[in-house]
This record gives structure tokens, C-alpha cells and sequence, in this order.
């Protein structure tokens, strides 16, 4: 390559050697021989984990988790969860919840008034939301996912 | 008749921290510009404050501890990643959209006027999927020329017209808008700087109303078109178009002022050659080559008590390139050639011109074509993988060094929430 730099202080100009040659690498030009494959009319994209697992990909957002308290969903802690914003929150599903500064991840009881963020594990009481609480669902729980350091 | 909808995200940069961080809520917080040099984003109890926009963030030290004021440094990973989205939810309600800042968009919405409810409830609808499927707040105003979609978006959210974040000039009387536009200073219109307010000003003209009523020839001959074709979009005529693809950008910077006085010619290289990736970055995304590049450095110019220095070249390529280590070659050339020791250094950019659509690739005589030029489209293709799964910086040339000492003051960042698998807000099974 020559280099402009060479042209504007003083020196020998010399274009590059070797001359450029066109040269077409092998495997960007499509090469057909035989004949097709008796299985061509069978493709199917491969199975991708993003669509099991999120199904709305704009409001979906990724948490991992840090402690026990939810081990009877089968939540444990390092799992990471998806979570999707645009799914409305009912009694039941499991949520992220933001209450007194923290970010929990609880199932929602809401039932005949009452309105509480439950464990699953024996050893944490549910939290109760009291009038004059501020209790903000950010999202809902849809699925979770883990990898082995393998 | 087309019909305009803007809808703006309401203090965006703050909004995405206060949606991942629970200890920030009714909390006064600002977000710093680069450098955390001056508040660019404040939350509603910052406004009520009456702290102002773009003041130096040192000045307001005593006044944010005393109220507790929570600053961030600018989290564009962040910022970058919440708008797409929300560009992505406004694109579920018409096809035609315009993205006109990161936190602002323009829609067409001709044809979805016969809705049951009509553009108001459609508006509603908007921003309702917004707040439910990204947590955001946004203004929608809703008019027949893009200058009144803007100025309906203003009504909205200094709650001068419409409600609940919402304003539809199509559905106000000729009465209703006379009244409201002779409240409006004509400054909130938009394309009227400062400048042209002031001459706006001189001639008696102080409110929206006396411009939308204004004599448009005599506008064009005492400004130019455009302020002509603003009073013409005022009156409801829409002169502007949906620009519905972002244009390919011309130019490509990428510059930053230095956390601290850099002297020694290695740090500025490495500086110089990581702006040089991040913009190659940028143009191979674009997939657009550039045909030259300018590279300057600086002394601070606002310390004149200290020696200046600062030089600018630009260099046209002998060929147009998006190979980072050609660019990066070129750079640190041009570099070597302004760099004058002794100085303390303040910032240092550089700029990709002559920016040109990959396809329009123009091999020089004497440049090397062919096979290199495919590898070299295969390495970047690896490097912007490589970086795009791992995380900016992963793969790096080495010209970029490793400790960047240089490196911007972004004292308290956020974490990349969203862009990051290292950077996922924890949440608490307890």
C-alpha cells in the first residue's frame, strides 16, 4: 500500500509491488455439483432458547438471584430469571417487587383484600403490605435459566 | 392530511436509573455529562429544586449534599438500550416513524383517526404500553404538522393544554388554540434558537400566536425559508416530512476530554487509537467506509495561565476503509506529526469524514485490493463479534493499550443493567 504521507514529504514515489490481482477466496463463491440434497425441502431454522424462554423480547429483562427463600418454586439462588414487563401481574404468578428500597423476588397472594408477598421456603414469613406501604411490581416472572460452569 | 404524534420520553437519562434502582425512588437524582462535568438530566425533585440544566456540577456541591441530591455519571450502554426499546414499542403503532433524538420520535398516525376514541385514545393507548412494557413515562403530542406535534408535545408537559401527559391539537377549537399559543413564548417553537427569537422579538413578535399569524413572505425575506415554512407548519400545513430512515451520518467523532492533563505522547496514542475504534466501530455498523480522517488535540483552553497548544490535520485515505488497524495506522501518523511535548493535554478526538456506503468502494490504482481486502472484511467481522457478545473491549489492538490512564472521570456510574450478563440487577430471595 502506498502511503500518502510519502507524497507530501519529499521521497520517491513507487507504486506497491506486487500489482493487485483479483483473487475470489473459496468459500464466499457457492459451488454446485451433483445432485441437491433429498433433504433441502425439509429445513427447519434450528430450535433457539431465546424463543422458548422470552416470548416478548422488548419488555423482557434479565435478574439473577441472591438467596433461599424461593427454593419451593424451584427458584434457587444464581438462577437468572426473565422477567417480562408487559405481562400484567396477578394473584399467583411470581414477581418482582419493589418495596422499602429493595428488589425481592416473591409470589403475589391478592385475595379478598389482602395483598402479601410470599416465600416459598418455610423458613421466611410472608410480607404483608399494609396501607400507607408503597408496593411497585416491576415485572413478572415468566421463566429462569442457569449455566454450568462447564 | 397527515397527522404527527411526537412522543418524548420525559427526563429520559434519569428515568432509566430510577427504573432499576429502588433506592432512588422520590429521590432528587441527576445524571453528569461526560467527564461528570455539568447536570444534563434531572428527575422531577431536582426541577422543583430549581436547579437548572447544564450547570456545572462543582458549582451545585453544597446545595446536592444538603438535599441529597444523587448524581450519576452518563450510563449510554444504558440509556442506549431503553430507547430502542421504546422505539421498538412505538413502531407496534403505526409503520412510519421517525427517530428523532434518543429519547424523542415522530409517528405518522394518518389513518388511525377513525379509531373508536379517535388519536386521543390512541395517544393513551401509547403511552399506557410504554409505562406498562418498559416502565418509562413519555409526553405525546399529537398535531397536523411536525412543528405542532412538538409544540402540542410542550403544552403537554408543562400541563398547559390537554391532560394525563396527552395533547391533541386536532380535536382543540380555533378558540382554544388562539387562547393557548398567545400563552406560549414563540422561543418553544421549535427551529427558533436564541438568535432568532431575539430578531423575532425586535419586530414585536413575542408569542406563538403573532408568529403563526405573522406574514410568511415578509418571514422568508427578513430570516429564510425555514422560519417561513415554520409560521406555514404553525398554521397547521404541514411542510415537513417524515424523515423515516435515520440518514447515514456524514461525519463520525468520537472525542473526550481527559480525566487529567495528559503530557506523554504513548497515552495520547493509545487515546487517540481507542476513539479510532470505537468510531470504526460505529462506520462498520452503518456499513460505510471512510475516506478520511482528522485527528486534533488540545491544551485547556480554559486555563490560560498555562502554555496552549492545539492542531488539528486531516488526512484524505488513499483508499476508503473501515479497517480499524488501517485507521488506527493513519491516526497515530497524524498524530506524531501535531504532537509537541512539554504541553499538558486536555482532550483529544478524532473525526471519520468523508463517510461513504460500503458498495461505493472506489479501489485506488496502486491499492492493494482483492484478497486483503476480504480479510480484512473477515477480521473486523470477528473483532465486532467477539466485542458485541463479550462486551466492548474484549478484543482489542494492542495500540490501544491496556491501562488507560487517560481515561474520562465517570465517577459514579451505573451498572450497563441491560447490556451486560455481569452487570444484571440482583434481586433478593429473602
Amino acid at each position: 500500500m502506498f502511503e500518502p504521507m510519502d507524497i507530501l514529504g519529499p521521497g520517491v514515489f513507487i507504486p506497491l509491488i506486487p500489482a493487485p490481482r483479483l483473487s475470489l477466496p473459496l468459500d464466499t463463491v457457492k459451488v454446485s455439483a451433483g445432485f441437491p440434497s433429498p433433504a433441502a425441502d425439509y429445513e427447519e431454522s434450528r430450535l433457539d432458547i431465546n424463543e422458548y424462554l422470552v416470548r416478548n423480547p422488548v419488555s423482557t429483562f434479565f435478574f439473577p438471584v441472591q438467596g433461599e427463600s424461593m427454593e419451593g418454586a424451584e427458584i434457587h439462588d444464581g438462577d437468572i430469571l426473565v422477567v417480562d414487563k408487559s405481562v400484567r401481574a396477578r394473584h399467583g404468578h411470581i414477581v418482582i417487587a419493589f418495596i422499602d428500597g429493595q428488589r425481592l423476588v416473591k409470589r403475589l397472594h391478592h385475595r379478598a383484600g389482602r395483598v402479601a408477598l410470599m416465600a416459598e421456603n418455610p423458613c421466611y414469613p410472608p410480607l404483608e403490605i399494609q396501607e400507607g406501604m408503597e408496593l411497585h411490581i416491576w415485572g413478572v416472572v415468566v421463566g429462569k435459566f442457569k449455566r454450568f460452569g462447564a | 392530511m397527515p397527522v404527527f404524534a411526537l412522543v418524548d420520553c420525559n427526563n429520559f437519562y434519569v428515568s432509566c436509573e430510577k427504573l432499576f434502582d429502588p433506592k432512588l425512588k422520590d429521590r432528587p437524582v441527576v445524571v453528569l455529562s461526560n467527564n461528570d462535568g455539568c447536570v444534563i438530566a434531572r428527575s422531577a425533585e431536582v426541577k422543583a429544586l430549581g436547579i437548572p440544566m447544564g450547570v456545572p456540577w462543582f458549582k451545585i456541591q453544597q446545595e446536592a449534599k444538603r438535599h441529597g441530591i444523587v448524581a450519576f455519571s452518563s450510563n449510554y450502554a444504558l440509556y442506549a438500550d431503553l430507547s430502542n426499546r421504546c422505539v421498538e414499542v412505538l413502531s407496534g403503532f403505526t409503520p412510519n416513524i421517525e427517530v428523532y433524538s434518543i429519547d424523542e420520535s415522530f409517528l405518522e398516525l394518518s389513518g388511525f383517526e377513525g379509531r373508536p376514541g379517535g388519536l386521543m385514545a390512541y395517544g393513551a393507548e401509547i403511552r399506557q404500553r410504554v409505562a406498562d412494557w418498559l416502565g418509562l413515562a413519555v409526553c405525546v403530542g399529537i398535531g397536523p404538522s411536525k412543528t405542532l406535534a412538538k409544540l402540542a408535545n410542550h403544552a403537554a408537559k408543562k400541563n398547559l393544554a390537554g391532560a394525563n401527559g396527552l395533547c391533541d391539537f386536532t380535536t382543540m377549537s380555533q378558540d382554544e388554540l388562539n387562547a393557548l399559543f398567545e400563552r406560549i413564548d414563540v422561543g418553544e417553537v421549535w427551529g427558533i434558537g436564541r438568535k432568532i427569537n431575539a430578531r423575532l422579538e425586535a419586530m414585536g413578535i413575542r408569542t406563538v400566536r403573532q408568529l403563526r399569524d405573522a406574514d410568511a413572505e415578509l418571514m422568508r425575506t427578513s430570516f429564510s425559508v425555514v422560519v417561513e415554512r415554520t409560521v406555514r407548519e404553525l398554521r397547521g400545513v404541514s411542510c415537513l416530512d417524515l424523515q423515516e430512515v435515520v440518514p447515514e451520518k456524514q461525519q463520525i467523532m468520537s472525542s473526550r476530554s481527559f480525566g487529567q492533563l495528559v503530557y506523554d505522547l504513548p497515552e495520547l496514542e493509545e487515546a487517540v487509537a481507542s476513539y479510532v475504534t470505537k468510531a470504526a466501530e460505529k462506520l462498520r455498523t452503518q456499513h460505510s467506509l471512510a475516506g478520511a480522517v482528522q485527528v486534533y488535540i488540545r491544551t485547556n483552553v480554559f486555563k490560560p495561565e498555562v502554555p496552549q497548544y492545539q492542531r488539528a490535520v486531516t488526512l484524505p485515505l488513499p483508499e476508503a476503509s473501515a479497517d480499524t488497524r488501517v485507521l488506527i495506522r493513519w491516526a497515530l501518523r497524524m498524530l506524531r506529526r501535531i504532537y509537541r511535548p512539554g504541553y499538558g493535554y486536555h482532550k483529544a478526538g478524532i473525526t471519520l469524514m468523508n463517510i461513504m456506503p460500503a458498495t461505493n468502494q472506489q479501489f485506488s490504482l496502486f491499492a492493494s485490493g482483492g484478497a486483503e481486502d476480504v480479510r480484512s472484511h473477515k477480521l473486523m467481522d470477528v473483532l465486532d463479534g467477539i466485542n458485541g457478545k463479550y462486551g466492548r473491549g474484549t478484543l482489542r489492538l494492542a495500540a490501544e493499550g491496556v491501562e488507560k490512564v487517560w481515561q474520562m472521570r465517570r465517577g459514579n456510574l451505573s451498572p450497563r443493567y441491560t447490556t451486560e450478563w455481569d452487570c444484571l440487577a440482583v434481586v433478593l430471595a429473602r
